[in-house]
This record gives structure tokens, C-alpha cells and sequence, in this order.
């Protein structure tokens, strides 16, 4: 009864897995439209595995367990906050293959490997969101790496491409090691990997606490180098330039989430009872990102690093909602993250679809002009850039907002007061963007581009988001609400 | 009672929307054909109508003997929050949903002759704009009423950015971020008071609420915003850049209703939420008052830019309502908001003139004029009337406003009302030497003397205005019987929540 328990909690992951397998299969035909068949399944495949995630909540009662339920003997951890986590990593890798289409046929390398190695990605972070172990948690955050450092090189004929592989690679490897280490000091404390198992064990334990703490901080640091947060941030603005656009949509949106949601429930599970010790180091991490995001993004005359300072700042947004350690902070992230994730994918989807003469635009000043001739693009980017800087009526604005109220809630004013004020500079950027379009004339004008159906899709569903959210805010607040109640380690 | 069963004032605040809608689905920008503008012309300044047709149902409806809010509006908004969408109206900000309404079809029918590039995207900006500022003056939860306060500066950034003069990215950007840092200040006010009352709803933080340590606090977040909007010297210098740079439809907007949102914040939050921190910081408030009335009339003075001269004259009018709202009297509440409602009429209005001669010549250097009353006789009387209700003519709805608020000044302090009246004399001295400028010596610019009297649709601009700038010097009494059971009600809840601070 275990097993079958536990294989129908991962029937996502395990769907997903074997059509990562055919799917490879299926790339092998030489066909002319096998790119675009892969595409479509992947995207399929991420569909199905959506609703699969709800099945088994469903048909618990009739099978008289009790769900959420740890499976493979606490390996792999089902809960609501899991749940909600997974559908958004499943709409944002399936939202990046939309819009990327086109992207990938222009730049030559759309190949059926792309998509397949998306969906190996994506399975990895599903892994990481749900582990309840070190190990597991480990070995979903390195599946999920090694895809990623194959799409950041996936350009491979091209130099920069290269560079931002190698570099992410190396430095991945480092960040690797380090979690490893830390896992190690934690073992050799507790005696265990497993969440639960450590949290108990930490709760009682009398004597020096002094290995996990060091061993947590070291956990800590690597996943701050995973969701690039300020000071393990310094690959963000290479890898992001150098990768292609349609793989860096990616690295912004989908793996900063689910690093995040781990690193939240490694935190609160095992780690728990020392939040004394780590909510300091997440608001050192969060002031620093906010700072450091805000004010370099300042500098930046590339499109792609200043969407790479950008996204750190929104993470040390984030983290500020972490650092409240309450129910609060991280239903407020979660609300952020799931906004924060339309928005940056909708600004990189029109970023692919800009080229000059056939290259790629990646220069900001290259926008110059776009207000005119792509009305659409501009406008669309606009309402992006606006939510961004944290305008009301936009998504955004709520985004913070939520965060915010969270933190001073939790008294902490001062840090509530550096986000404000830092979103105040970072808005400076975004409004550069705007101006670009809309206030410069344009000297050499940009190809008319040709927005392919499934990009338009993806684009309108976006706007759709941003705009809408203002009007009916409750379906994403609400089902935040929910994945906070059914977590399996908030408590109120 | 016709209106009691519908959401009136949620159609008002959309139903510039639904023109947006309407541009958007109708009107083509296939080729920037002269139809495609035309028609999107039409379609804001009927949707403006209209809108102005129902707020005046509004005010048919509006019940001036009850002090309380009417017409509210209550529907779920994000329940997990307590936030709530909440509308209502009371005397005070009745008045600035009417001059919000009243003055967005001039501006239309300003830029119909005004703005010749990307026709439809002004319409839809300045519809956009009119949504968002009728939205600020009835919300009466917290987070709606950011939404609309910030929200306004999509539109205006946009305005003065793509229609604005040589500089109009600095003043743009200067624009933006100043009132952006104001206003994010202000937002970590409505954290700390929500989370301290446990809702956004604004009814439930009236009356003082709030420890006085913490409402001192509160206090200058929302001043840092409201002194930015206002502007209060020294908070002043956006609005210079922001006025010169815009088109004549923004500048017109950005005088008559953006900076009331700043003396509609102090009665509505600093007044009513906080008595005990206003009372404190009073004479911060009327030191700053009478430094801006002086100040700003001088720096109008030297002016060579007319729209910078109206600009500066802005600054020191909105020191006469802060002087009054300061005072906590009735004369000082009363004339504050004259002086509101009246400076919304006739700055406009001056812009309006500004926009006139500038779309004919092309310049907004003083120099470059002159001698205007022999060839454009019509244009000079219009003119004249604007000018003498800026200056405060007795018989201008300038005056009675003037008077009132140094009146009130003289109650609380009669140093504030000396230095104050002092402004009143160098009001004078400025706007009567732009006059004679622009209009008497000689008409000895070629291009000058070749400029045509006002147009028909100038008239229609204008005869509104001028109707009401008379009126409202006349007869003041139409205005004040509407605002005025509900600014003493204010005041006497203000004096009850801070007698205590007096005798102890």
C-alpha cells in the first residue's frame, strides 16, 4: 500500500520523466516540423502533469489514506504549497516554450533537444519544491542544474553563449559543492538528512547546535547562488547576456521559484526552531538585493543585464517576504513570485521577437522608437515595465504591497522602508525603457516583427494577467491562502 | 432620488474608460489618417460630456445637509487582505470630482488644436487620466485610493513625455520619481495604519485612532507625499519642468486637479486620520505656507517663460490653501477650499490662454509678444478676466477664497496673515506686469500682429470658465453651501479630538 501510495503522489514527476524519454525518441525522426511536434508535446506533456498534481488529492479519500502524505519514507513531500509551486513552475516553463517559438527558428538552433531539456529542468525544480530530505533535495536541485547549464551553452557555434555556459557551470558546480558540505555538517550533527527527522532532532537537542548552523549557513549561501541573490550574485548579468534570450526567460522565471520555495521549506521544516539565527541572514540577503539590484541596474545600457539586475532585485523582494518567518511573508512571496514570474517572461518574450536586419536587439536603445512602430510590442511592454517599477493599477504594485504589509506587520519597518525606497530607484530603470520607446525618435528602425501565433497567445494571456489581476485578485490570492494552510511546516 | 439604486460613482470613475474601449476597438491607426483622428476626437470629448453630464446628476442628487459620506459603495475586493473596493462622496470631495469632470472635455477640445502626433493615444491618456482622478476623489479604501493616486502617473509621465516641449524627458522623469519617492512614503504609512486597525477601510482610521508617537510618524510619511503634490516649498521644483514641458491639456490638468489631490489629502488623511499630529505640525505647515506665498511670487516676477510664471503663481496660490486648511477655522477651511476650487478655474484657464498665442507662435517667451490687445481684442478680455481672478479681484472668485484664508491665518496667528497678504500684493505686481507685456505697448512683431482672434472652438474653451470665474465672485455661496456643513462637521471633530492637547 506504501508504494502505491507514494507512486501516485510522484505521478507528475514520473509522467514527466517518461515523456522527457520518448520525447527524445520522437527528436531523433528527421522530419522537417520535428522541432515544432516536440514543442507542442513538451507543452502537452507540462498540461497533462498539471492536472495529474491534483489527482491524487482527489481520490484519497476513496483509497482511505490521508493526503498530504510523506512517500518513498519521507523522501518526497506532497503538501498544498508543493502543489500550488508546481502548476507555476508548469505555466512558466510551458509560457517560455510558447513565446520562444520564433526566437529559436531565427537564431538557428531550434532543435527538439531544446524543449526536452526545458521539461528535464522543470522536472528537477518539481523534485526540489517537493523534497522532504537533503539528499533529494540535492539531487532535484542537480537535475535541474544540469539542464540549465546545457541551455545556458545551447548557442554553442557562438562565444558569449559558451562563455555564459562555462561560466554557470563552474560556479554551479562550486554552489554544489558547498549545499554538500553543509549537508555533511548538518549529518554529522543530527544524524539524518530527512526534514522531519532533523527538526525533531534540533528541537530537543541540548547540547551545541554550532555544526548545523554552520552546516545551514552553507546550505544557505548555495541557494542564494541559485536565485542569485546579493552577494553570491555576480554570474546574473553574464549568463543572462550571454545565454539565449529564450533560455534566460527561463532562468529568470521558473528555477528562482522553485529555489526559492526549497530554500523556504528547508528553513521552516528542519531549520524551524533556529529561525533566530537564519531570518537575519535572509534580511542581510534581501537589503543587499534590493540595494545592489536597484542601483546597478542603473548603469546598464544592455536590455538583458538590466532584466538580470532586475531580477535580482525582485528576488531581494522576495526574500524580504521570507524573512518575516511567519504564514504572512510566504503567502505574500508566493502571490510575488507568481506575479513577478508572468511579468518577467512577458517582457522576454518581446525582447525575442525584437531583431535588426535579422539580429537580435539586445541594446536598450535599441527600443528607441517602438511606441511607433510596433504599437503593440510597446504597449505591452510598457504595461510590463510599469508593473515592474511597482505601479498601481498593475499586478505588481500588488505584489509588493502584499510583501510589504507582511514585513511591517512583522515590525520590521526599517526593511520595509529600504524596499520602498529601492523599488523607488529601480523605477528609474524601468521608466528608461519607456522612454526609450515612446519619448526618443528612432534613427535605424528595428524589422517589422512577425509575431507567430503562439507567441501572440502567450503575450495577450500575459497582459490579461497583469492587467486583470487588479480587477479579480482573488483566484491567485486565494489559492495562495490555501497551498498556506495545507503546507505541511507554516504554522500560524 | 434617481440615482439610489445604482453604483453612480463607480460608472462615473469608468465611463471615461468605456471612451477608451471605445477608441480602441473602433478607431484604426492603420495609416495616421485625419478620419482615424477625428474620430477619436469625437469620441473623447462626447465620453468627456457625458461624464460631466452624470457628475452633475451627482450633484443634483448630493444631499449637502448630511455631513457624512453618501452614494457609498461597498463590494469584496480581496477579503484575505480586509480590503475592500469602497466609494462615497462627501461635500469636500465633490468638488474636485466636479472640476475633474468639468475641465476634461476643455482639455479635449484644448487638444484637438493643440496636439497633431499620435491623436488617438492622447485622447486615450487623457481619458485614462480623467478615469484615475475621479477614481482619487471617491475611494474611500486605502489601497484603492493608492491605486488611483499612483495610477495617475502612467497618463501624466506619458503626456508630458511624448506631447511635451524640448525638455520634456527631464521634466518627465523629474516628475515621476518625485512624486513616486513622495508617495512610497506615504504607502508605508497605510501599511503601519492597516495593520494597526486591522483593515484599509479610510472610515474606520477617522477620528484619532492612533498612539501619538506613532501618528507623528504617520504624519510626515503622508506630508512627504501631499507637500510633494501640493507642491509646498521646498518640495516645489518638479512642478516648474513639469509645467513648462507639458502640453497645454496637461498643464491644465496637472494645475487644476493634480495639485488638489495634495490639499484633498491634508483634509482627507492628515485632518480627519490624524488631528493630534496636524495640530502639532501646524505652524511647520504655515511657515512653509507663507515662505512658498513669498517666495514663489518673487521667483514669478523674473519669470521670462509664461507658463513658468503661472507655474511659480500655482505654488504660491496653493500656499494660501494650506495657510487656511492650517488654521482649523472655518474661515480658514472655507477659504482653503475656495481657493481651491477657484485656482482649479482659473489657472487652467490661464493655461489654457498660455496655449492659445503658443499654438499660433510657437514660444512661451514673454519678450516675444506684445501689444496683443490691438489685434486680438476678444483674446485680451478673456485674458484680463483670468488674470484678475489670479490676482484676487474683488468680484473673482479669486478673491473671496484670498480672503477667507487670511482671515482665517489672522484667527489662528495675524503674523501668518500679514506676511500672507503681502504675497497678495506681489501677486498682483506679477500677473498685471505679464499682462502689460504680453498685451499693451507696441504690436510691432510681424508675427505677432498676423495671429487671428480666438477661434469658435476657443470660445467653447472659454465661456464656461469665464461664466464661472464671475459666478463664483459674485454669488460664493452656490459653492460653499455645498462643502460647508461638511467642513464645520471636521472641523468640529477635529477640535473635540484635540481640545484635550489645548487645556492639557
Amino acid at each position: 500500500m506504501d508504494n502505491l501510495y507514494s507512486t501516485m503522489i510522484v505521478m507528475p514527476e514520473l509522467l514527466l520523466s517518461i515523456s522527457g524519454f520518448l520525447l527524445l525518441i520522437i527528436g531523433l525522426l528527421d522530419r522537417t516540423n520535428v522541432m515544432r511536434v516536440v514543442t507542442m508535446l513538451t507543452i502537452g506533456a507540462f498540461i497533462v502533469s498539471a492536472v495529474v498534481l491534483f489527482v491524487p488529492q482527489r481520490l484519497a479519500p476513496f483509497l482511505g489514506g490521508q493526503f498530504p502524505v510523506p512517500a518513498f519514507g519521507h523522501m518526497f513531500i506532497d503538501d498544498a504549497i508543493a502543489r500550488f509551486v508546481k502548476l507555476l513552475l508548469l505555466v512558466a516553463a510551458g509560457l517560455s516554450l510558447l513565446l520562444s517559438g520564433r526566437y529559436l527558428e531565427h537564431e538557428k538552433i531550434a532543435r527538439p533537444e531544446y524543449p526536452v531539456l526545458i521539461l528535464f529542468a522543470t522536472l528537477g525544480m518539481m523534485l526540489m519544491v517537493s523534497a522532504s530530505d537533503l539528499l533529494a533535495l540535492y539531487v532535484g536541485l542537480e537535475l535541474q542544474s544540469l539542464a540549465l547549464y546545457v541551455l545556458a551553452a545551447f548557442r554553442r557555434d557562438h562565444v558569449r553563449s559558451s562563455e555564459a555556459g562555462l561560466k554557470y557551470f563552474v560556479l554551479g558546480a562550486l554552489s554544489s559543492g558547498i549545499i554538500l558540505y553543509g549537508v555533511s555538517l548538518i549529518y554529522g550533527t543530527v544524524g539524518a538528512t530527512d526534514f522531519n527527522t532533523i527538526g525533531l532532532t534540533l528541537g530537543h537537542l541540548s547540547g551545541d547546535k554550532i555544526g548545523a548552523i554552520i552546516g545551514l549557513i552553507f546550505v544557505v549561501a548555495a541557494m542564494a547562488f541559485k536565485v542569485s541573490a546579493v552577494p553570491f550574485h555576480m554570474w546574473t548579468p553574464d549568463v543572462y547576456e550571454g545565454a539565449p534570450t529564450s533560455v534566460t526567460a527561463f532562468f529568470a522565471s521558473a528555477p528562482k521559484i522553485a529555489s526559492l520555495i526549497a530554500l523556504t521549506r528547508l528553513l521552516y521544516l528542519p531549520f524551524g526552531s533556529l529561525s533566530h539565527q537564519w531570518s537575519f541572514i535572509i534580511v542581510v540577503l534581501a537589503v543587499a538585493s534590493m540595494l545592489l539590484g536597484s542601483f546597478a541596474g542603473l548603469a546598464q545600457s544592455s536590455m538583458k543585464r538590466l532584466l538580470a539586475y532586475s531580477s535580482i532585485a525582485n528576488v531581494g523582494f522576495a526574500l524580504a517576504g521570507l524573512a518575516t518567518v511567519g504564514p504572512d511573508g510566504v503567502q505574500a512571496m508566493l502571490i510575488y513570485l507568481a506575479i513577478y514570474f508572468i511579468n518577467t517572461l512577458g517582457v522576454f518574450g518581446v525582447l525575442m521577437l525584437l531583431r535588426r536586419k535579422g539580429v537580435e536587439a539586445e541594446k536598450m536603445t535599441d527600443l528607441a522608437g517602438l511606441g511607433k512602430s510596433s504599437p503593440f510590442l510597446a504597449l505591452v511592454m510598457m504595461l510590463l515595465m510599469f508593473s515592474l517599477a511597482g505601479v498601481p493599477p498593475l499586478a505588481g504594485f500588488f505584489g509588493k504591497y502584499l510583501i510589504f504589509i507582511a514585513v511591517v506587520k512583522a515590525g520590521m519597518v526599517p526593511l520595509a522602508v529600504v524596499g520602498v525606497l529601492s523599488s523607488v530607484v529601480s523605477a528609474f530603470y524601468y521608466l528608461r525603457v519607456i522612454k526609450i520607446m515612446y519619448f526618443d525618435e528612432n534613427t535605424d528602425a528595428l524589422d517589422v516583427p512577425s509575431i507567430d501565433n503562439l507567441a501572440m497567445t502567450g503575450l495577450v494571456a500575459i497582459v490579461v494577467l497583469v492587467v486583470g489581476f487588479t480587477f479579480w485578485p482573488s483566484p491567485i490570492i486565494d489559492a495562495a491562502h490555501r497551498a498556506i494552510a495545507g503546507s505541511l511546516f507554516i504554522h500560524g | 432620488m434617481t440615482t439610489a439604486s445604482l453604483p453612480i460613482l463607480s460608472i462615473l470613475t469608468f465611463l471615461p474608460m468605456a471612451g477608451v474601449l471605445l477608441i480602441l476597438l473602433f478607431v484604426r491607426t492603420a495609416a495616421d489618417s485625419k478620419g482615424a483622428e477625428k474620430a477619436a476626437q469625437q469620441i473623447a470629448l462626447w465620453t468627456s460630456l457625458i461624464t460631466f453630464a452624470v457628475s452633475l446628476l451627482v450633484l443634483h442628487d448630493f444631499d449637502a445637509a448630511n455631513t457624512g459620506f453618501q452614494m457609498m459603495e461597498r463590494f469584496v475586493w480581496m477579503p484575505a487582505y480586509n480590503i475592500a473596493y469602497i466609494k462615497g462622496i462627501d461635500g469636500i470631495s465633490i468638488w474636485f470630482v466636479l472640476i475633474s469632470t468639468f475641465l476634461t472635455p476643455i482639455c479635449v477640445l484644448s487638444a484637438i488644436g493643440g496636439v497633431h502626433k499620435r491623436v488617438k493615444e492622447f485622447m486615450i491618456a487623457l481619458l485614462v487620466l480623467e478615469s484615475m482622478m475621479i477614481g482619487v476623489f471617491t475611494s474611500l479604501d486605502f489601497v484603492l485610493f493608492y491605486l488611483f493616486f499612483e495610477g495617475i502617473l502612467i497618463p501624466m509621465f506619458l503626456i508630458i513625455g511624448i506631447w511635451g516641449g524640448e525638455k520634456r524627458t527631464y521634466a518627465a522623469y523629474k516628475f515621476f520619481l518625485y512624486t513616486f519617492l513622495g508617495s512610497v512614503l506615504m504607502l508605508i504609512a497605510i501599511f503601519a495604519m492597516a495593520v494597526h486597525v486591522g483593515t484599509t477601510d479610510m472610515t474606520a482610521m477617522m477620528g484619532d485612532k492612533f498612539p501619538k508617537d506613532m501618528a507623528l510618524l504617520l504624519w510626515l510619511a503622508f506630508f512627504a507625499s501631499f507637500a510633494v503634490k501640493v507642491p509646498m516649498w521646498p518640495f516645489h521644483t518638479w512642478l516648474p519642468y513639469a509645467h513648462v514641458e507639458a502640453p497645454t491639456a496637461g498643464s491644465v490638468i496637472l494645475a487644476a486637479v493634480l495639485l488638489k489631490m495634495g490639499g484633498y489629502g491634508f483634509i482627507r488623511i492628515s485632518i480627519q486620520m490624524l488631528p493630534q499630529a496636524s495640530h502639532y505640525f501646524a505652524p511647520l505647515v504655515m511657515v512653509l505656507s507663507i515662505i512658498a506665498i513669498i517666495y514663489a511670487s518673487l521667483v514669478a516676477l523674473v519669470q521670462t517663460d509664461m507658463k513658468k510664471l503661472i507655474a511659480y503663481s500655482s505654488v504660491a496660490h496653493m500656499g494660501f490653501v494650506t495657510l487656511g486648511l492650517f488654521s482649523f477655522n472655518q474661515q480658514g477651511i472655507d477659504g482653503a477650499m475656495i481657493v481651491m476650487i477657484s485656482h482649479a478655474f482659473v489657472s487652467g484657464a490661464l493655461f489654457l490662454c498660455v496655449g492659445v498665442v503658443y499654438d499660433r507662435l510657437h514660444t512661451r517667451d514673454i519678450a516675444r509678444y506684445g501689444g496683443m490687445a490691438n489685434n486680438m481684442p476678444r483674446y485680451a478680455l478673456v485674458f484680463m478676466i483670468f488674470m484678475l481672478g489670479s490676482v484676487g479681484l474683488p468680484g473673482t472668485s479669486g478673491f473671496v477664497g484670498e480672503f477667507l484664508s487670511l482671515q482665517g491665518a489672522y484667527l489662528a496667528n495675524s503674523w501668518y496673515a500679514f506676511v500672507g497678504a503681502i504675497g497678495v500684493i506681489l501677486g498682483a505686481a506679477y500677473m498685471l506686469r505679464l499682462y502689460r507685456r504680453l498685451f499693451y505697448g507696441a504690436l510691432d512683431k510681424d508675427d505677432v500682429k498676423a495671429m487671428p482672434d480666438l477661434k469658435l472652438r476657443e470660445y467653447a474653451m472659454f465661456v464656461p470658465l469665464v461664466a464661472l470665474v464671475m459666478w463664483m465672485g459674485v454669488h460664493p455661496a452656490s459653492f460653499r453651501d455645498v462643502f460647508a456643513p461638511t467642513a464645520s462637521k471636521i472641523l468640529i471633530d477635529f477640535q473635540k479630538e484635540t481640545s484635550g492637547v489645548h487645556h492639557g
